[in-house]
């Protein structure tokens, strides 16, 4: 891979990025000039922001042909970063909305301000080509995630979660961050693809590579909330404001598997492809297992969703298993369809704990009765989840399965499609208590703010539009896959 | 003539159940009508496909192929033939006289008619699906509502335990039979989902050995065999009335044609090196699940444990592999569909207006409610297999076709006739005629116009396939040629 010299064709390869940071000092400047009570607005522009920024990408930052790679080979401009940026832009913008108004939350402007950085972050993460460039993108999206998850600093639950989840990330973040040097220190590279091409030399000993490779799937992992680097989601989801664990279940996984992929395709493929293989085999039974069962006790729904998301991580991990033109394409498909129902999800949580005040489960009951439409979003959320047709999820689950059917891991699907059962008995006990119990509450008001009707209606429609009408979603998933091989 | 008819079948439901959630929830009535419209339309149109089928020309017909996922070979792919041609129309009378039927609900008929909308929208898609993916899409549509039809309308005592007792069981077949369904389209190499395409990929033996119990028992579960034959009564039992229908008449059915389209159709071989696990485990539904029928007390558990017994004949019908089992197979499912619709909806009205099922305190109801009576002994007889009604013409084939596989489970089979007929006709003694007690003399009254209405055409259709079968055996037995053809004109 030939690295390219500067040419101003670059800068609009990272414009997205660019207009990102200048949304935020927008967002800066209006947080200092604005009343307090006209704050709340802040959520709309920078839902709006998003919107045109994702527009303007579109029109001229779409990358053309094979990827290439810019700026020194920090950066690598392909279908893979292009498409996950206006993903993570499109769950902020999401996020902004459920946010907006979450009292103590959604009427300062440092919210939305970090949680453009750290979509930036996340944005360089997809695209980072460099481990240099990576750890850098890494820290920028975690950073800001650690704030924002302790942002109610009144609240102990809030501070306990980003108080928690920044030791747990200090921690994988240094040991990836071993596992980095190491690299640069058996190659003399940093490049990931100069990396690549030394440890394709057969006489490279396989120790140092897989010792290396070990130490970076405790970063990555921690992202993706995999076993055994799972134990900060439910704890830090609960305490967190409920937008935020959103933020965090969606984007900042879907970011932590983006760049999980990039490595190991591209560094790890060729020199150590049965070892990782076989570890992330047993790594995903594992974490599908232990979220599936731990999430059947739960009597709140925010860590239900929190142990809900490590198995869903499992889930995608067969899909990386399963490397292949079509397990990476089932792995994107299913980031994509995970996103906005997992997004939903939340939606419909934060929407009921803003008025009601409460995440409990039985809380719920009787929400059928007092409000059909948000009950109705509920259904499609957690079906989806579940993996129910015409939804997202269903025809994401068959992808991966399909993947890990083709290349002869039987046994692993086997393992997916029964722990799917699991998840489908707790999804259809917290639907037991929106549809089947009664309550005292039944007839009060629930009162929906238009943010979060404008938000669950884009992505109800969304989860359904992506389950029936699965082909153009495919083909674009077939084609960020195809830019990693 | 190429008004796609199918595809406004399978959408009807489904369209009809969203127009019904966009009403607001106090216009009941509004609710209704558009779901009592929506059953006509689909009713008329099966009714329309059923008598247009050209039998003489055979083969799939009304086909209709919208590429899905073409890079996968993912089609929108429908089409009717002799099997599925019966079973169509079987849900369109199921979907028509479970709206009349329902009529009464009144705790959130929207959601109610929505939901059972979306089921029905999914079982007419698996009947007419060609495409092995398109199947799963429509038959996880059409198990996963039962969920919410029972649990939320469903019978209050067990409703939550049977509710997530079948949904766990149905799903965990049906998982296991969509693994199957992935080994096959991967192992055909043919990169489609197509079933005609499919079903000539000449799997090797060894592969459709291996791959045939998955793919059948993960659909037979649905069907109700035994030894996973448990979620079924006590699903029947805790459901409302519609969905009881719906649920034994229509979705049992479901998983037999679909354990006989992707298992037997796709893996012949498979199916002849299995046939004799599938005829003992067949039996023993039979059987068994006659001689419990014969012990339960409560009115509806009796024909909850009969649909078992009787979907194992028609499992019974396909171990056999041959022309008469597999006929008699095609005509089971349809005459017990609607058999058994009216037993359910005749347990409905009686357990109406009585509120009890349990048998030994029912008595005397054929004076209060004649129109049911009849019906149910009508039933009755087409359950017992009675020359003259639609059982016979059904049951008799099976025995004829598992007689030439193996007379002795045949013997054995035929017992569970005399079984059905002790437990028949106990109930028609007990409850229908018999002392009425004090309580139910004062308040009990007859049923309702729409009552009447569905118990005779259910009535009419049995007894009328039961005088001239050839409105229905030729066309079944044209779908059964094309099935022996796969086995090499067997």
């Amino acid at each position: 891979m030939v690295i390219e010299n500067f040419g101003p064709t670059m800068v609009l390869a990272i414009l997205p990025e660019i207009l990102l940071v200048v949304l935020a000092g927008l967002i800066l400047a209006c947080d200092a000039i604005w009343k307090p009570e006209t704050k709340r607005v802040l959520g709309w522009l920078t839902a709006g922001g998003l919107l045109l920024i994702m527009v303007i990408s579109f029109l001229v930052a779409t990358p053309q042909g094979q990827g290439r790679l810019i700026f020194g080979g920090m950066i690598r401009q392909d279908w893979l970063s292009f498409a996950f940026s206006i993903l993570f832009m499109f769950a902020a913008a999401i996020t902004a909305l459920f946010a907006m108004d979450m009292k103590g939350v959604g009427q300062k402007g440092e919210f939305y301000i970090l949680m453009m950085i750290s979509t930036l972050g996340m944005c360089l993460m997809a695209s980072a080509a460099d481990i240099i460039m990576l750890y850098l993108a890494i820290e920028t999206t975690s950073i800001p995630l650690y704030i924002l998850a302790g942002f109610m600093t009144r609240d102990d639950k809030s501070t306990e979660s980003g108080f928690k989840y920044f030791l747990f990330g200090a921690t994988a973040s240094t040991i990836m961050l071993y596992g980095f040097s190491l690299l640069y220190g058996f190659t003399g590279q940093t490049n990931i693809y100069q990396i690549a091409l030394s440890f394709y030399n057969p006489e490279f000993p396989k120790i140092a590579i897989i010792g290396s490779l070990l130490l970076i799937l405790v970063g990555f992992g921690f992202k993706i909330s995999a076993f055994p680097f799972h134990f900060w989601a439910p704890d830090v989801y609960e305490g967190a404001p409920t937008p935020i664990a959103g933020f965090l279940s969606t984007a900042s996984k879907a970011a932590g598997f983006v760049v999980l992929v990039r490595v190991l395709v591209s560094i790890f493929t060729p020199s150590a492809a049965p070892e990782w293989i076989n570890l992330l085999a047993i790594v995903s039974v594992l974490t599908m297992t232990i979220g599936n069962v731990l999430a059947l006790a739960q009597k709140n729904i925010k860590r239900l969703l929190a142990y809900s998301s490590i198995a869903h991580a499992g889930y995608i991990l067969i899909g990386v298993v399963a490397v292949s033109q079509l397990g990476i394409t089932s792995v994107v498909f299913y980031l994509i369809a995970y996103l906005i129902t997992n997004l939903a999800a939340f939606g419909v949580v934060m929407t009921f704990s803003q008025v009601v005040g409460s995440d409990e489960i039985s809380a719920y009951s009787g929400l059928s009765r007092r409000k059909p439409w948000l009950a109705l979003a509920m259904l499609v959320a957690f079906l989806s989840l579940a993996g129910m047709p015409p939804l997202a999820g269903f025809i994401a689950k068959i992808f991966v399965f399909a993947a890990a059917v083709k290349v002869d891991m039987v046994w692993l699907a086997f393992i997916g499609v029964l722990n799917s059962i699991v998840g489908l008995y707790y999804y259809l006990t917290v639907l037991k208590h929106v549809y089947l119990f009664r309550s005292d509450d039944e007839d009060k008001p629930l009162f929906i703010s238009r943010p979060y009707t404008i938000a669950l209606s884009i992505l109800i429609f969304g989860i359904i539009l992506v389950g029936t009408l699965f082909g153009p979603w495919f083909n674009l998933s077939t084609q960020i896959a195809s830019s990693l091989f | 003539m190429h008004l796609p008819i199918l595809s406004v079948i399978v959408l009807t439901p489904i369209i009809a159940g969203m127009l019904i959630l966009l009403v607001p929830s106090d216009r009941k009535n509004i609710v209704r009508y558009i779901a009592l419209a929506a059953a006509i339309v689909a009713l008329s149109l099966s009714i329309w496909v059923y008598f247009n089928y050209d039998i003489s020309a055979g083969g799939y017909q009304f086909v209709e192929k919208y590429n899905w996922l073409p890079e996968l070979g993912i089609s929108y792919y429908v089409g009717v033939d002799g099997m599925n041609a019966p079973l169509t129309l079987l849900t369109g009378v199921v979907m028509f006289t479970g709206v009349l039927i329902s009529w009464g609900i009144d705790d959130r008929p929207r959601e109610f008619f929505a939901f059972l909308f979306i089921l029905a929208s999914g079982v007419f898609g698996v009947f007419v699906a060609q495409d092995l993916f398109m199947l799963f899409f429509f038959y996880e549509i059409a198990v996963f509502p039962m969920y919410l039809l029972i649990s939320i309308w469903g019978w209050i005592k067990t409703r939550e335990y049977a509710a997530m007792k079948l949904t766990l069981y149905l799903f965990i077949g049906s998982v296991i039979s969509l693994v199957g369904g992935l080994a096959l389209y991967f192992g055909s190499g043919l990169n489609t989902f197509d079933m005609i395409q499919l079903s000539q990929a000449n799997f090797s033996e060894s592969f459709q050995i291996f791959w045939f119990p998955f793919v059948f028992f993960g659909f037979a579960v649905l069907g109700g065999i035994f030894p996973f034959h448990n979620w079924s009564p006590d699903g029947h039992v805790a459901a409302p009335t519609a969905v009881s229908m719906f649920h034994a008449g229509v979705l049992m059915k479901l998983g037999a044609f679909a354990a006989l389209r992707v298992g037997i159709m796709l893996l012949p071989v498979g199916a002849q090196h299995w046939s004799w696990l599938i005829l003992i485990l067949a039996l023993v539904n039979v059987v068994y699940g006659a001689f419990i029928a014969m012990v339960q007390t409560d009115f509806k558990y009796v024909i909850g444990f009969s649909s078992v017994s009787h979907m194992g004949l028609v499992m019974l019908g396909f171990a056999t592999l041959n022309k008469e089992g597999l006929t008699g197979s095609g005509i089971q499912m349809f005459s017990h569909g609607i058999m058994t619709a009216l037993f359910f909806a005749v347990v409905g009205m009686v357990y109406d207006r009585a509120h009890t099922r349990e048998i030994g305190e029912l008595g005397g109801f054929s004076k209060k409610m004649p129109w049911v009576a009849v019906a149910f002994i009508i039933g009755g007889l087409v359950s017992m297999g009675m020359p003259g009604f639609s059982g016979f013409i059904a049951e008799f084939p099976i025995f004829m076709g598992v007689w030439q596989v193996n007379p002795i489970i045949a013997i054995i089979a035929s017992i569970s006739i005399v079984i059905t007929a002790s437990y028949i006709i106990r109930i028609i003694g007990q409850v229908f005629f018999g002392p009425m007690s004090e309580e139910f003399e004062h308040h009990i009254g007859d049923v309702t116009i729409k009552d009447k209405v569905v118990l005779t055409l259910l009535c009419v259709i049995m007894i009328t396939i039961g005088i001239f079968p050839s409105i229905m055996s030729g066309m079944v037995s044209s779908g059964v040629d094309r099935i022996l053809s796969l086995f090499g004109g067997a």
